[in-house]
């Protein structure tokens, strides 16, 4: 690996908590954009406002850090005023998907060249450990403290209904095949989504009894279940467990993309 | 060749923007301001340019401010309620130094108010709307001419400030239909570029930073957090916040006279009107039917940052009477310059000052 050199070296050290998963998230973006021969002078960063959006302050390209919840409307217009460059928006769960929840849908619809990478934690980690749209059921936060009674959105399903080119989802833990996923999402004209879910120790993990770093990547090791196997679950009729989430490739279609030169 | 052409306020601000060379457009629609937006979106796409209407206001500016990165003049037109929405990323414009233009048609508020009238209700929201301290450049169009002059001439300002620009007109100047001089070209004075090896946001003497355009190899980061003039987040520095404030503020308002844009009738005169937009065309009737040099006109066509020399253009003036399409904003301003009485009109409902109660004021004023 090369990405060094895409990182401001004067802007270390960052800000991540230790044991945070964002950095997980990032090596492989910069892994997959250096593997993908992508040059720093085409290539912008473009995130919102909360942990993961902090990462293109530590990336040597150009960058554009917004408002919360806006990245994806921002990058559009990038996009679409210069298509020669090539955008990907970091963002977090509660960007994309609470204040920038109507962003995603419309960015999906209109499956623009962006390559999207979000960072999930499930809560709300720079200001504290509030829920957010992807806190599971039941678990606790500062804003759920009797346990969460809202469901949890299904983010790639969400992008794919919506109409993104490419969907997949994989976790701090799966690190060869998310990098492989971003890589594919990088190479895919179109909307590129990519979700993946960190663990946050600081404000999510030690409130629902994952005491290590170690024991939520474990969690995401054990309770991760590949889309084929899934499906194959699925045609022997077979349940699959509530606690389960589905992990791999989503969607990969070829609807025509909007920002691309012609 | 210049040529003459009978056109809607609204169409002639989109012939503006795109004679001054705006090759983006991101927005969504609202009355009145709509007819910009059709217009781009029939005009920029054969122009190599994009039109895109985006999902609400919010996301309008965005893409303006992103677009605006990559180098190009980028504009977005709104109305009352888009103009609410938009004032978190104007912020984020005004913090980042980031040149764009947003066409007001000012309509009836508050909320969703009178879609279709005119009001000048907006003026101090465009000039306070965004959370800390700014400043910011408001034009005001008070003829069809005016929606294409200033609208270009907005993008000049914009470029060289590195600030959002505001035409603040209303639905009457956007909806009429009058004569538009198009003259042969629209003088363009583009931003000012980063030189290679300069900080992003360390500013010249005139407190302007050159640009650094993305795709041009700058590896500029830009926030809208508190920054250093490398543009690397600072959030917790007094000085580094204080001076960066200060300075975004100052480059607008220490040009605060080298940018005045009036028009000045009867400067000896003792009682003068002060109007910008739709109400100027009243009183430019109540001049033309009372027929005396002692009634003077001050027609703001820069609006904000206020500039209080345009009052002591008049020296002998005793009164200024402010007819607005509101209960008195910029009449608020204007006491806060001067000595003198200011007998502000405010007028609310959506029709235009009626120019015989203008004259029956000016005659108990006389």
């Amino acid at each position: 690996m090369t990405f060094d050199e895409w990182l401001r070296a004067d802007r270390l050290p960052h800000i991540y908590c230790a044991g945070c998963g964002n950095g997980t998230v990032i090596n492989c973006t910069l892994s997959a954009v250096d593997q993908m021969g992508w040059k720093k002078d085409e290539t912008v960063f473009v995130s919102g406002i909360g942990c993961s959006s902090r990462a293109p302050g530590y990336i040597v390209t150009d960058s554009l850090h917004t408002t919360h919840g806006r990245a994806l409307a921002f990058a559009t217009g990038i996009k679409m005023a210069n298509p020669d460059l090539k955008v990907i928006v970091f963002t977090g769960d509660g960007d994309l998907a609470a204040i920038g929840g109507n962003h995603f849908i419309h960015a999906c619809r209109r499956n623009i060249d962006l390559t999207v990478i979000c960072m999930n934690n499930m809560i709300y980690g720079m200001t504290g450990g509030q829920g957010s749209p992807t806190t599971p059921f039941g678990a606790l936060s500062t804003t759920t403290p009797y346990g969460s009674a809202e469901p949890a959105f299904d983010l790639c399903g969400l992008a794919a209904a919506a109409g993104a080119n490419y969907v997949a989802r994989y976790t701090s833990y799966h690190v060869r095949e998310l990098l492989l996923a971003i890589r594919a999402g990088l190479a895919n004209p179109g909307f590129s989504f990519i979700e993946a879910l960190v663990q946050c120790p600081t404000n999510y993990g030690r409130r629902n009894k994952f005491r290590q770093v170690a024991d939520q990547i474990e969690y995401f090791k054990s309770h991760a279940l590949l889309v084929q196997k899934a499906e194959r679950m699925r045609g022997e009729g077979k349940e699959i467990p509530d606690d389960m989430f589905i992990i791999g490739e989503l969607a990969r279609r070829n609807r025509p993309a909007l920002g691309v030169r012609k | 060749m210049s040529r003459i052409d009978f056109m809607q306020g609204n169409t002639a601000c989109a012939e503006g923007a795109l004679a001054a060379g705006c090759r983006f457009f991101g927005g969504y629609p609202i009355t009145p301001s709509t007819e910009i937006a059709e217009h781009m979106a029939a005009k920029l796409p054969k122009m190599g340019g994009v039109f895109i209407q985006m999902e609400d206001e919010i996301a309008g500016i965005a893409a303006v401010i992103g677009a605006s990165w990559t180098g190009a003049r980028a504009m977005t037109a709104t109305s009352g309620p888009g103009f609410s929405l938009m004032m978190e990323n104007i912020g984020f414009a005004v913090m980042t130094e980031t040149p764009c233009v947003v066409v007001n048609i000012q309509r009836g508020g508050p909320s969703t108010g009178q879609p279709t009238l005119a009001a000048q209700g907006d003026m101090f929201q465009c000039r306070f709307g965004s959370h800390g301290d700014y400043s910011v450049i408001a034009l005001s169009p008070a003829s069809v001419q005016e929606m294409y002059d200033l609208t270009a001439e907005a993008f000049n300002l914009a470029d060289r400030f590195r600030i959002p620009v505001f035409v603040m007109a209303d639905e009457i100047i956007g909806h009429m239909r009058e004569r538009l001089l198009i003259p042969d070209m629209v003088v363009r004075k583009e931003r000012k570029l980063l030189g290679k090896g300069n900080l992003p946001f360390r500013a010249d003497d005139d407190l302007i930073p050159g640009f650094p355009a993305f795709g041009k190899g700058y590896g500029v980061h830009v926030t809208g957090l508190t920054h250093d003039e490398r543009g690397y987040p600072c959030t917790t520095s007094p000085s580094v916040h204080e001076s960066l404030v200060k300075r975004l503020v100052d480059k607008v308002e220490s040009a605060r006279d080298a940018i005045v844009s009036c028009d000045i009738v009867n400067p000896d005169a003792r009682v003068v009107f002060i109007s910008y937009g739709a109400p100027s065309r009243a009183v430019e009737q109540v001049l033309h039917d009372l027929h005396r040099d002692d009634i003077g006109h001050l027609r703001l066509k820069l609006v904000w940052p206020f500039a209080e020399s345009m009052l002591s253009r008049f020296p002998n003036a005793e009164t200024f009477i402010v007819p607005e399409l509101n209960l008195g904003q910029m009449a608020r301003e204007i006491e806060r310059h001067t000595d003198r009485a200011v007998v502000p009109v405010p007028k609310l409902g959506g029709a235009l000052h009626n120019p015989s109660d203008l004259v029956a004021l000016v005659e108990e004023l006389v």
